[in-house]
C-alpha cells in the first residue's frame, strides 16, 4: 500500500524529532535541494548544483568516486579483521591462519580487504592519470592536485604496512628488504629505519608499530586529507570541464566558473 | 570594541612596543615548547632496551671447519670461512637491501636470491647491485676456546684470526 507507507513517511519528516535533526524540511523546489546539501555535514562538502552531465559516466569514470568506494570497504573489513588479529610475534601469524580456516566468512573478508587495497592502488593511479591526461590539474586545481599526491603517498604507505602484518616469510622479507631503502637517506637514513622498526631488524616492535600505522594514524590521516580533497572540489570550481567539449562549452557560457556557487 | 589603531604608538626606531615584544615573547616560548615536544617525541620512540638476538654468537670448537671451507649459519646469519692463512666471519647479510645471501658451493661463491648480487668468499661484490662488500666480523677465541663473533663489530679485511 503506497499510499499508507507515504502518509507514514509524511508523518516522520513532519515530526519535531526528524525536523530536528534535517532542517532543510519537506518540499522538492531548487532552495529545499539546496539546503539538504548545504546543512548535512558530510554533503556540505561537495558542490550544492551539479550540471546533470557531470555526473554521468564520461566526464570522470567514477574514478574518484570509485577509489572512495574501495576505502570504505576496506574500513568495514579492515575494523572486522582487528576483531580476531593480534599484533603480536608469533601470534600473528596464527591468527591470520585462523581467519582464513577458522573464522566464519574470514576467508571472505580477509581476501575482501587484500582484494579492494590492489584495487584501491589501481584506482588512485588511474584516477590520477585520468586527471593529468585531461589537464584538470590546472589552476585553480593545483593545490587539489597537490593533496591528491599526498593521498597517491598515504595509499602506498596503507598497502605497504599491511603487508606485514600476516607474518609470513613474504611479508617479512618484503618489509626487510623495504625498510631497507630507508637507510639510503643521506645522514639520517640509519635513525629512520630504527625508527621505523623500533629496533634493528624486523621484529616484534616493528610489527606493533606497522599495526599501528595501518590500523590507526594512516587511516586518519587519509581521511583528513580526503575530506580536504572534496572540499576543494566546490572551491576549486566543481569538477572539472574539459574545454574542447563543443556541449560543455556551450553550458559553460552561462556560468563562468569563478561565479558558480561555492 | 575600542578603536585599537588609537592605542598604538609607532615605537623609535631600533625599539619595541609592548605589542611586538609580547608578540615576540610568545611566539619565541611557543618555538621552545615545539622543539622540546619534537626532542620528547624522537626520545619516546627510539626504544632504550632491544629484545634483540645478542650480537655476538659462540660457534664452537674452531676445529669443526675443515680448511678451506666456508660454513654458512643461517641462525645468526654468518659464514664462517677457514683457508689456509686463518679464520674469518663474514656477514651473510646483502649489503643491496637486506636479504640472506647463499653459499655456492659448485661455483664458490656467495649470491643474494633477492636482487642478484654476486660476491667472492671474501665478501668482494663481483656482480649485481650490492654497492659494498660483504662486512667481515670481529672474532675471537674465548677462554673456553670457542670460536666467538661479534656481528655488530666490522673489521678491516684481510685480518685473519690464527689459532
Amino acid at each position: 500500500m503506497p499510499g499508507k507507507t507515504d502518509k507514514i513517511l509524511e508523518q516522520i519528516e513532519r515530526s519535531r524529532v526528524w525536523r530536528s535533526i534535517f532542517r532543510s524540511g519537506r518540499g522538492g523546489s531548487p532552495l529545499h535541494r539546496a539546503l539538504a546539501i548545504q546543512q548535512n555535514v558530510f554533503l556540505h562538502l561537495f558542490s550544492t548544483k551539479v550540471r546533470k552531465r557531470m555526473l554521468g559516466f564520461n566526464a570522470t569514470w567514477y574514478l574518484g568516486a570509485l577509489t572512495l568506494g574501495t576505502f570504505l570497504i576496506l574500513i568495514v573489513t579492515g575494523v572486522l579483521l582487528m576483531l580476531y588479529y593480534h599484533p603480536s610475534v608469533p601470534q600473528a601469524y596464527a591468527d591470520m591462519k585462523d581467519l582464513q580456516f577458522v573464522v566464519s566468512s574470514g576467508l571472505f573478508l580477509r581476501n575482501l580487504h587484500r582484494w579492494s587495497a590492489q584495487v584501491m592502488v589501481f584506482l588512485v593511479f588511474a584516477h590520477m592519470f585520468r586527471v593529468f591526461y585531461r589537464g584538470a590539474y590546472r589552476p585553480p586545481r593545483e593545490f587539489n592536485w597537490v593533496v591528491g599526491v599526498v593521498l597517491l603517498l598515504i595509499t602506498l604507505l596503507l598497502s605497504y604496512t599491511g603487508y606485514l602484518l600476516p607474518w609470513d616469510q613474504l611479508a617479512y622479507w618484503a618489509i626487510t628488504v623495504g625498510s631497507n631503502l630507508s637507510k639510503a637517506v643521506p645522514l639520517v637514513g640509519d635513525k629512520i629505519h630504527f625508527l621505523l622498526l623500533g629496533g634493528n631488524e624486523v621484529n616484534a616492535n616493528a610489527l606493533l608499530r606497522f599495526y599501528v600505522l595501518h590500523c590507526l594514524i594512516l587511516p586518519l590521516a587519509a581521511l583528513l586529507f580526503i575530506a580536504v580533497h572534496f572540499w576543494r572540489i566546490r572551491k576549486d570550481g566543481g569538477l572539472y570541464v574539459h574545454q574542447s567539449d563543443p556541449k560543455t562549452l556551450a553550458a559553460s557560457k552561462k556560468v563562468a566558473p569563478e561565479k558558480e556557487a561555492k | 570594541m575600542p578603536d585599537e589603531k588609537k592605542h598604538e604608538t609607532s615605537p623609535p626606531a631600533g625599539e619595541l612596543n609592548r605589542r611586538a615584544f609580547f608578540a615576540k615573547i610568545g611566539l619565541g616560548s611557543l618555538g621552545i615548547a615545539a622543539a622540546g615536544t619534537a626532542g620528547f617525541a624522537y626520545q619516546f620512540l627510539s626504544p632504550n632496551v632491544l629484545y634483540e638476538p645478542s650480537p655476538i654468537v659462540n660457534m664452537g670448537k674452531p676445529e669443526r671447519f675443515a680448511v678451506d671451507s666456508v660454513t654458512m649459519d643461517s641462525d645468526s646469519a654468518i659464514y664462517v670461512v677457514h683457508t689456509a692463512e686463518g679464520f674469518f666471519a663474514l656477514s651473510e647479510i646483502c649489503t643491496h637491501l637486506g636479504c640472506m645471501t647463499v653459499w655456492n658451493e659448485e661455483l664458490g661463491i656467495i649470491k643474494c636470491p633477492c636482487h642478484g648480487s654476486q660476491f667472492t668468499q671474501d665478501g668482494v661484490v663481483i656482480a649485481g647491485p650490492a654497492p659494498k662488500p660483504l662486512p667481515w666480523l670481529k672474532t675471537w677465541v674465548s677462554d673456553e676456546g670457542d670460536l666467538m663473533v661479534d656481528r655488530s663489530t666490522t673489521i678491516h679485511p684481510m685480518q685473519f684470526l690464527r689459532v
